[in-house]
């Protein structure tokens, strides 16, 4: 029993990924609500190295890579429109950043 | 031996990741998010995928969160405001939550009863070579791709990050 079921980690990376939604959908800080998309990738993440594990492929791997280099992207872009949000509107406040919605 | 080091590490990463949303300061959830990443850099040692976990280490845990710390740094966000939510989100947003993790953890428990177990070096081909080799052969177009983005993305960010120049 020095063995670990692959459906642990498989509900693992379930679990962190609900913790993503539950951030995603609860918080209102914009800024925490980048942070968990970035916990949710990390949760899909894993999941991706797992099954590279159970089929005995690389393959897994490399899609893990372009999702870390996908989401530098997306970091790097999306906070930069943070800073332009916060600069013409003195708020982080997801409530206040409604105006694409009337 | 396997079994408690996933354990802790597991549990690491759990805790981190409920005080991600639970914590109500930006600086505080950033932190624990590295956690997060960081306990996941050895899970992947454990699946075998020693360059991913370099590279969790390096580009996440290094390169993101700093950016996201000195984002939150910049703005001087602080601790955020409480609001009134919806009557829906109040009644069904945790029911709902844990209805999902429920049928994942069905599904995978019905998917694999008595699959592959995980032990530590029971996969060898997750070395810098191999991915590199994987890389630049079959997966050298989406590759390039990828630098074309990663290419844009900078070309964004500056442009957004600019002073607004008459």
């Amino acid at each position: 029993m020095s063995q670990v079921p692959i459906s642990w980690f498989l509900t693992l990376s379930a679990v962190l990924f609900a913790l993503g939604i539950a951030g995603f959908l609860f918080r209102r800080n914009v800024i925490t609500v980048f942070m968990s998309i970035e916990l949710m990738l990390n949760a899909v993440n894993l999941t991706f190295v797992t099954f590279s594990y159970k089929l005995q492929q690389v393959n897994g791997h490399l899609f893990t890579f372009f999702v870390m280099v996908v989401a530098a992207a997306e970091a790097a872009v999306g906070l930069a429109i943070i800073l332009t949000v916060f600069k013409n509107r003195q708020t982080l406040n997801i409530d206040d950043l409604n105006s694409m919605k009337d | 031996m396997d079994v408690i080091l996933f354990l802790i590490f597991a549990l690491i990463a759990v805790v981190c990741a409920i005080n991600v949303v639970v914590q109500t300061h930006p600086i505080s959830s950033a932190i624990s998010l590295i956690g997060v990443m960081g306990s996941l850099a050895i899970l992947y040692l454990l699946l075998g995928a020693e360059f991913i976990a370099a590279a969790q280490v390096i580009v996440y845990a290094g390169a993101i969160m700093v950016l996201f710390v000195f984002v939150i740094m910049l703005l001087n966000a602080g601790v955020e405001v409480k609001r009134g939510r919806s009557f829906m989100v109040q009644l069904l947003g945790v029911p709902l939550l844990i209805a999902f993790l429920g049928l994942v953890a069905w599904i995978v428990e019905r998917l694999y009863p008595e699959g592959t177990t995980v032990h530590f070096g029971g996969f060898t081909g997750g070395s810098a070579q191999a991915i590199g080799r994987a890389l630049f052969t079959t997966y050298l177009l989406p590759f390039e791709i990828t630098s074309i983005l990663v290419l844009i993305a900078i070309l964004g960010a500056v442009v957004l990050g600019r002073k607004e120049m008459d």
